[in-house]
């Protein structure tokens, strides 16, 4: 279990994760928030359906791919915590009509 | 195009390379852009250091902490600065770039590279399943958020590995061991580099004294470990090794992989300059000068991208970058061009001194990059095992890039960037081929994925506005 | 110094195909194929199995499209048996899609002139914009229509092209790798191919080496007339299907991901990409499919198509049968062509039986005459 040392001074805001609201801290790394949350595995591959969570959190690995604000394969290691914002599993390959339905 | 997108000297990445680059190249009247996938500037080695506090900063050490003044000199630059901005496409006639809120083009005279390193990939068993990941990985949730775990089980070889362990002892962070994986007789080998490296003392002191850190700490260490194997259902549950003394499994739901650093590629790769490979580092990079040119006249690539140097050597290297791009457009003539180089030129030789030491002591063992079992997992986006590997190999594959073709090892959304050392070394091994001969897998525009509707031009907001309209 | 009675130069699709029929034959041919950076048109393919408007300027080139589609399935289904490679055929129909009604109506009238003067039919149907978004929801609005004929496939060409070169092995040839031929002559009674390997001897060769056909073929009195045009590719990440039909620029592959592409361009060897025909490419796709829009591009590439003065193949041989000549540019479509019926006259009669004199690259002279 990841666990964050100290609580900064950002404020905390509400994301929906998977269904179910998180407090995370507003401008966290959101890769980061998501560990620090329990959120796993991130996604599933599209060839064999296997979870996976981040790996390099540098952007370079594409395990950390998730759906973010109805937008599949966001890398979440790049993205910063906003308020209100959704995260949700990517399972297997996008679903390319997810976000062109409900944005 | 407007003014503001045209500039003399586009710089891909605000790690020390490009935030120095950028300092200098401003201070010769050049226009900088400089580009970067992260919010904030920093890079890797520096990553979050203008927001990181006290607490964290004594964490992380003073080499970290050092970094503040560089984003702070670069802030003021004068460069125009695109944080959170992927660049996907580069070429003689500038960059072009994707955010979420919409991207852009920037035309430029010359370009630098400055795309850094990522970890070494470390094809082993279940290196795949949730709760692995890199020791940079493990560093940077520690850097950006102060977010660690506990009871992690630390395996491989190379100064970070042991860096990412001493900053874990310092935050009080239990460790549950600690599996070296470096080959035995690297010390005999770096031995011979030993006197040249003492030239630079600092830095040898301070792996010295870190290591000491871990020796001293109740962290058990388990040396001359020759295979690893990283099991569980669809989460990490246990490491199971093997040392001169035997097999041994522990319990763990963490593990943070390491295998040294290489070159990210992709970027220099994509723009199509000469590249080499490096014996001393194993790996692939752009052939350069010692001022950062590559085979390609608008191209330049500097610090770690362009071969493994470390930060303050990449620093150094990013300015005299700047001042070879300042000369070749004609802004500084030759004597102030000698004058501006002459200082950070020595600066940087005597920083390099220690390299050869570093690359010897820290040779990653070959059974850690090459996988000999044919169920270890070599392409982790398209799950390409090495048996296929070899089976292609078998049929008379002449390279990666048929491989790729063949296998899909190489095609998925990572781009070749966690597989391509991986299959180089393994059709060689497989071959009798050197590396250099086999070559690498031609990467290709988008440097980073990019959605259809980015390259067609209609940016995120635009088909938010539509829509809401429509 | 190798030697053997057949020597097929060029391990592309073309090549591999006639290789491979040459083993089923029970001869026992070496694939010889350059290294692992080369002109691969097979890389930069849609996967079409395309009959529709093909041969509209060479009647008899619609009736060899129209014949090797229907010989297909049966072959995709042998190459399986021997290999063990499924090369996912598909035969659902393609659309032809329009974006004005004068396109549609343009395209519906070519068709129904090609079927006229075909040998062999082809179906097709004329589906205004409604009609085709009914059969094809992911179409978008910008679409006018399209033309659909059941007759029309698809399939992975690098599955294909795998399958090819396995088969030729599995079967008794050999696949040689790295062996460019830099030169090639006529020595006793057959031929004598130089490369950077060694030399190989064979009592006949064929020429498919694509593009660099222009190259060799002179050096054996031959004619190929074909010259590189570029067409750049776009690929994405795999995506859940929407799309299990071929249409003329975008293809979703069994494993997900879309393949598009449809520029033109003389660009001479130059496999680059730009960003003016990315922009455009991607511009038509998302028109097209408006769901592509928030797709992920993976790679983007230009490769070359082997492309002769009308678009149809040259077949061609000496007069002594020593030296045969293929050069073609939908190698994927004919490859069931290229390793049954062709390789049969290669064996048998050869090229100068009548059914192949359209073919000649004389009808080129003829023209400029």
């Amino acid at each position: 279990m990841f666990r964050r040392l100290e609580t900064g001074a950002r404020g905390r805001v509400t994301v929906n994760v998977d269904g179910r609201p998180v407090e995370m801290e507003e401008g966290a790394n959101l890769a980061a928030a998501l560990l620090e949350a329990g959120f796993s595995p991130f996604r599933t591959t599209p060839a064999s359906g296997a979870p996976r969570e981040p790996y390099c959190m540098m952007g370079v690995c594409f395990d950390c791919l998730a759906i973010v604000d109805n937008v599949p394969n966001r890398q979440t290691c790049l993205e910063r915590v906003r308020a209100g914002m959704t995260v949700e599993i990517q399972d297997g390959a996008a679903a390319v009509a997810k976000a062109e339905e409900e944005l | 195009m407007s003014d503001a997108n045209c500039v003399d000297l586009a710089i891909v990445g605000s790690g020390p390379v490009g935030m120095a680059a950028a300092i200098a190249a401003r201070r010769h009247g050049l226009k900088v852009a400089v580009v970067d996938e992260q919010p904030a500037p920093g890079g890797q080695i520096y990553r979050d250091v203008e927001t990181a506090d006290a607490g964290r900063g004594a964490i992380l050490g003073a080499d970290y902490v050092a970094g503040r003044s560089l984003a702070e000199a670069f802030r003021e630059s004068g460069a125009s600065y695109y944080p959170s901005a992927t660049v996907w496409r580069l070429a003689s006639d500038g960059l072009s770039w994707s955010a979420p809120a919409g991207g852009g083009e920037i035309a430029a005279e010359r370009i630098l590279v400055a795309g850094g390193a990522m970890e070494r990939p470390f094809p082993v068993k279940g290196w795949t399943l949730p709760g692995v990941m890199t020791a940079g990985a493990a560093q940077i949730l520690l850097k950006s958020e102060g977010v660690v775990a506990d009871d992690a089980v630390f395996i491989g070889c190379g100064p970070l590995l042991a860096l990412v362990a001493c900053q874990y002892l310092n935050a009080g962070v239990r460790i549950r061991a600690i599996l070296d994986t470096t080959p035995p007789q690297n010390r005999m080998a770096a031995l011979p580099h030993l006197p040249r490296a003492l030239a630079a003392p600092g830095m040898l002191a301070k792996g010295v004294g870190m290591l000491a850190r871990i020796a001293a700490s109740p962290v058990a260490v388990s040396r001359r470990v020759e295979s690893v194997e990283l099991m569980g259902e669809g989460h990490l549950a246990a490491v199971r090794w093997r040392d001169p003394q035997g097999s041994h499994e522990i319990e763990t739901e963490r593990a943070f992989l390491h295998q040294g650093i290489i070159p990210n590629l992709n970027m220099t790769m994509a723009a199509g300059c000469r590249h080499v490979w490096d014996e001393r580092q194993l790996a692939f990079r752009p052939e350069t000068d010692v001022f950062g040119r590559t085979s390609l006249a608008w191209l330049l690539s500097a610090g770690d991208g362009a071969g493994i140097a470390g930060a303050k050597t990449a620093a150094l290297s990013g300015e005299i970058a700047a001042h070879a791009v300042a000369y070749d457009l004609e802004r500084l003539d030759t004597p102030s061009f000698e004058a501006a180089t002459r200082l950070p030129l020595n600066a940087r030789r005597r920083e390099l001194a220690l390299r050869p030491f570093l690359d010897a002591l820290y040779r990653p063992a070959q059974g850690m990059r090459v996988p000999e079992d044919d169920d270890v997992v070599v392409c982790r986006c398209e799950e390409v095992r090495r048996g296929e590997i070899a089976r292609a190999v078998a049929e008379g594959c002449p390279g990666p890039n048929q491989l790729k073709s063949f296998t899909r090892a190489g095609m998925g959304p990572c781009q070749g960037r966690l597989c391509g050392h991986t299959v180089v070394e393994t059709i060689a091994a497989l071959t009798g081929a050197a590396p250099e001969a086999v070559g690498y897998y031609r990467s290709r525009m988008p440097v980073k994925p990019v959605t259809v509707g980015e390259i067609a031009g209609l940016s995120f907001e635009n088909n938010l506005r539509e829509k809401s309209h429509g | 110094m190798r030697s053997t009675q057949w020597a097929v130069i060029g391990g592309g699709i073309v090549g591999a195909a006639i290789a491979y029929g040459l083993a089923r034959a029970g001869e026992k041919p070496l694939l010889l194929d350059e290294g692992d950076v080369a002109h691969r048109a097979a890389r930069g393919n849609l996967g079409n199995v395309w009959v529709q408007g093909k041969g509209a300027a060479l009647p008899p080139y619609a009736d060899l499209s129209r014949r090797a589609a229907n010989d297909w399935a049966a072959f995709a289904e042998e190459l399986e048996k021997v290999t063990d490679i499924d090369v996912h055929f598909r035969r659902p129909g393609a659309f032809f899609l329009c974006f004005s009604p004068e396109e549609l109506e343009k395209r519906g009238a070519m068709m129904a002139r090609l079927n006229d003067a075909a040998t062999v039919k082809s179906r097709f149907e004329v589906l205004e914009g409604d009609e085709l978004r009914r059969r094809l929801p992911a179409a978008g609005p910008a679409l006018a229509g399209a033309i659909f004929s059941p007759d029309d496939g698809t399939a992975n060409p690098l599955r294909l092209l795998r399958a090819l070169i396995q088969g030729t092995v599995a079967l008794g040839g050999e696949y040689l790798p790295c062996r460019r031929a830099e030169n090639i002559t006529f020595t006793g009674n057959g031929v004598e191919i130089a490369t950077a390997m060694g030399s190989v001897r064979a009592e006949r060769v064929v020429l498919a080496a694509g593009l660099g056909n222009a190259r060799l073929a002179p050096l054996l009195g031959l004619d190929a007339p074909v010259r590189p045009v570029r067409g750049q590719i776009l690929v994405t990440e795999k995506v859940r299907p929407f799309l299990d039909c071929g249409t003329n620029f975008v293809r979703q592959t069994v494993e997900g991901g879309c393949v598009f592409g449809e520029s033109s361009e003389e660009a001479g060897f130059d496999e680059g990409t730009t960003l003016p025909v990315l922009r455009e490419t991607a511009a038509r796709a998302v028109a097209a499919f408006p769901l592509l829009r928030h797709v992920q591009v993976v790679r983007a590439w230009g490769a070359l198509r082997i492309m002769s003065p009308d678009g149809a193949p040259i077949y061609q041989q000496t007069q002594d049968g020593r030296a045969f000549l293929v050069s073609v540019h939908s190698g994927v479509t004919l490859s069931s062509f290229h390793a049954g019926p062709l390789v049969e006259t290669l064996m048998g009669e050869g090229f100068s039986t009548p059914a192949y004199h359209p073919f000649s690259p004389e009808r080129f002279h003829v023209q400029a005459a």
